[in-house]
């Protein structure tokens, strides 16, 4: 079943939320292939009876912005790639392949939203106004983190496979509280520990390798028990590291989402206006408080895993050609050529801020500061903590007896 | 000053919790119109609701993860877990992820999640419902643990633990669920410091340092041992991470003999630590080594031959024979 088997209605427009339940429902109900696709890679649009309307409302800017924002992670994803060959990153996990499901997805989502990525999730991360030097803290070996996610609502890089998506559930659960208890506030004088306006959701990052991890699947029946704000936004890019997406699932991930008692949708991860309509309308939908959605977006990645991994062990280059046959950036710069929505001098523009944010980030990693080990002596614990007490006073008794080495001249030294 | 069991006393505390936080809830399996598998939350449900107090799906990573992802939006989840064999499934989500949000957000995140974990064996029970796995978790930077042994502290504990930014686990010594004792529900006196170890009863000739369902047996080998003259000092830990070792050390340096007792497998286990720690602290105080008395290397056996596996009185005694043999 695919988009052009849903049900087809007449509709003004006033009725959209009756058609996308019925939608659902019918997605519920029957397997997930093929996908919903609206830009096709010879850079054609077509259409969609649910999806097309959100497809409608982009605008040139957005649909530019789109593609500016692709283009430049994928210049970012080549920046530190040579920053981890030049020995100045311990790794990287790079994305190229990825860009439509990443941008897509994250365009969508509102300020007042919170997401939980996986670790590839750089493009989302450029959506939501991450610094892309602090990225890269975590990769070069002076934080675990980097940034706040306080900041951006974009919470940091999980290592963990999975470890993230009940965490997401839990921040969904304590949404849908924040509106309980503004709602009682008058009578019973609780607090919510955040406004509750405007109406929230979460989106969860993972990964088709990721989905067979207990954790994803005790995370949609917590989702699924309490209808949690929750968007499971898992990337099938075919391959976790060396084993195919085949040893991880049988059926079409989407699939899935029908056995918790959640809509679950296939839409091709390439595709940034698919992607972004599916989104947009998964999150409003969680927002309204009808619950979660799992969209999986069939992509692929076309590099390595990460900067230690060798894909020509693994797979033929045969099939990287032929995704790359499906380029997400290629069919929408055919797609704004071709309306006329954009020429020459924006995609030159294009390529020139790409090259500043390389040349940025090329610099500020080099800057990025060691941090002092009594960072992670005051950050184990909130409260104060005897054994760390007694352990960093250890450590400066220890560090002071090296005070007079360094007034000494190293040998050879010449004043 | 009322008099209630441990149960009952973890019961008020949780109820004075929901009452005084309308941002604190309760996870767990079974603790809604059940009250738990012990009662624990006996009543909660029906005065606070299902918003309060949820019943979740079985699932212990589940019910961790999400109770991290609920207090990264400000709120302060307690969970319950059923058993102590059965935290496991969750062990990921409480070593990896809750003891390590605040370290790796650089400060920037807090987690003030409580985990209960009923623990401990001596209630006849069939495998995995015996355990006590505390060292684990001790030995994981970034979290908290603390055991009541008496119904004040459990009252009290609970309550601290919530009320701590830190990620707490309180080991509820579940044979110790019914032992009755005198809560003062007003004031927290000498147990405002959950993190503070006890000397509940003075002595001037060895140091039994215990904890949780163990420090009745200590207390009544101490009682046993002043039958044959020696002045044995009884200290409840009271909390395993931190590890108050100043009280401790202050009373080795007094008694000169230290045991250390726990139901917990000995190799590896807290007693090693705390043995380690006061040979450096107090070696030359020390009459004779750190004697352990524990559990055997071996799973938790069946709870027809529990007895010969859980320390009792009379294997502290032989311990303390052991310590005053030097």
């Amino acid at each position: 079943m695919g988009a052009t088997h849903l049900p087809s209605t007449e509709f003004d427009g006033t009725d959209i939320e009756d058609r996308q339940e019925a939608a659902a429902e019918a997605r519920m109900g029957a397997p997930a292939e093929p996908m919903v696709q609206l830009l096709a890679p010879d850079g054609t649009l077509g259409t969609d009876p649910v999806f097309s309307v959100y497809a409608e409302r982009l605008t040139t800017e957005k649909l530019r912005g789109f593609y500016a924002d692709m283009a430049k992670i994928r210049r970012f994803d080549v920046e530190a790639t040579a920053l981890q060959r030049q020995g100045q990153l311990a790794l990287w996990v790079p994305l190229t392949g990825q860009e439509a499901a990443q941008i897509g997805s994250g365009r969508a989502s509102q300020p007042q939203d919170y997401i939980f990525p996986t670790y590839r999730e750089h493009g989302v991360a450029l959506t939501r106004n991450v610094d892309l030097a602090e990225l890269l803290r975590q990769f070069r070996g002076v934080s675990n983190g980097g940034w706040n996610p306080k900041d951006t609502n974009f919470h940091l890089y999980t290592l963990v496979l999975a470890a993230q998506t009940p965490h997401a559930v839990g921040y969904a659960m304590g949404i849908q509280r924040d509106q309980k208890l503004a709602a009682s506030t008058a009578l019973a004088g609780a607090t919510p520990a955040q406004p509750a306006e405007p109406n929230a959701a979460v989106m969860v990052y993972f990964g088709d390798g990721a989905s067979s991890e207990g954790d994803v699947h005790e995370s949609m029946v917590f989702a699924s028990s309490y209808k949690a704000p929750v968007v499971f936004f898992c990337q099938n890019n075919h391959w976790a590291i060396s084993v195919p997406s085949s040893v991880q699932t049988r059926v079409p991930l989407a699939d899935r989402a029908k056995g918790y008692g959640f809509p679950g949708i296939r839409v091709d991860g390439n595709d940034v206006v698919a992607v972004h309509a599916v989104t947009e309308w998964a999150l409003e939908r969680a927002r309204r408080g009808e619950g979660p959605v799992l969209i999986e977006a069939f992509t692929y990645r076309v590099g390595a895993h990460t900067t230690a991994d060798d894909p020509t062990k693994y797979r033929e280059s045969a099939e990287e050609s032929r995704w790359r046959a499906k380029d997400p950036l290629d069919r929408l710069e055919k797609y704004l050529r071709a309306e006329g929505l954009a020429g020459d001098s924006f995609f030159e523009q294009v390529r020139a801020d790409g090259d500043e944010l390389a040349a940025y980030v090329r610099k500020t990693t080099h800057d990025l500061e060691t941090p002092d080990i009594r960072t992670a002596f005051a950050n184990t614990y909130v409260e104060a903590h005897p054994l760390v007490a007694e352990e960093l006073a250890w450590f400066e008794e220890y560090s002071a007896g090296f005070a007079d080495d360094a007034a000494v001249p190293a040998e050879g030294a010449t004043n | 000053m009322t008099t209630m069991t441990i149960a009952k006393a973890i019961n008020e505390g949780l109820r004075a919790t929901l009452t005084n936080n309308p941002r604190a809830l309760l996870m767990g399996e079974d603790i809604g119109p059940l009250g738990g598998v012990y009662r624990v939350t006996d009543g909660l449900i029906a005065e606070f609701g299902a918003d309060r107090v949820v019943d979740t799906p079985l699932a212990e990573s589940g019910i961790i993860g999400t109770a991290i992802g609920l207090s990264l939006r400000g709120y302060l989840p307690v969970c319950e877990i059923q058993f102590d064999g059965f935290v496991f499934p969750g062990f990921n989500q409480i070593t990896t992820q809750l003891a390590k949000m605040h370290a790796r957000s650089n400060g920037n995140l807090t987690v003030p999640v409580v985990i209960r974990i009923p623990y401990g064996g001596g209630i006849g029970s069939i495998e995995h419902h015996s355990e006590s796995p505390e060292a684990l978790f001790a030995h994981t930077a970034g979290l908290r643990i603390i055991t009541p042994s008496n119904p004040h502290d459990a009252y009290w504990m609970i309550q601290q633990a919530v009320d701590c930014q830190d990620p707490v686990i309180v080991f509820e010594p579940k044979r110790r669920y019914w032992l009755k004792g005198e809560v003062d529900t007003e004031s927290p006196g000498t147990s405002a410091d959950p993190f503070k170890a006890h000397v509940l009863r003075e002595g001037t000739d060895a140091t039994v340092a215990v904890y949780g369902p163990l420090v009745p047996v200590a207390l009544a080998a101490a009682n046993a041992a002043a039958e044959d003259g020696r002045s044995i000092e009884v200290v409840d830990l009271r909390s395993i991470s931190p590890i108050d070792f100043d009280t401790v050390t202050a009373s080795v340096k007094k008694t000169g003999r230290l045991v250390v007792a726990h139901e917990a497998p000995t190799f590896g286990g807290i007693g090693g630590e705390i043995a380690a720690r006061i040979s450096e602290r107090a070696f030359h105080c020390l009459e004779a080594p750190v004697i352990r008395v524990g559990g055997f290397h071996m799973p938790y056996p069946v709870a027809k031959v529990e007895e010969d596996y859980l320390p009792d009185i009379d294997r502290i005694l032989e311990a303390l024979d052991r310590a005053f043999s030097y």
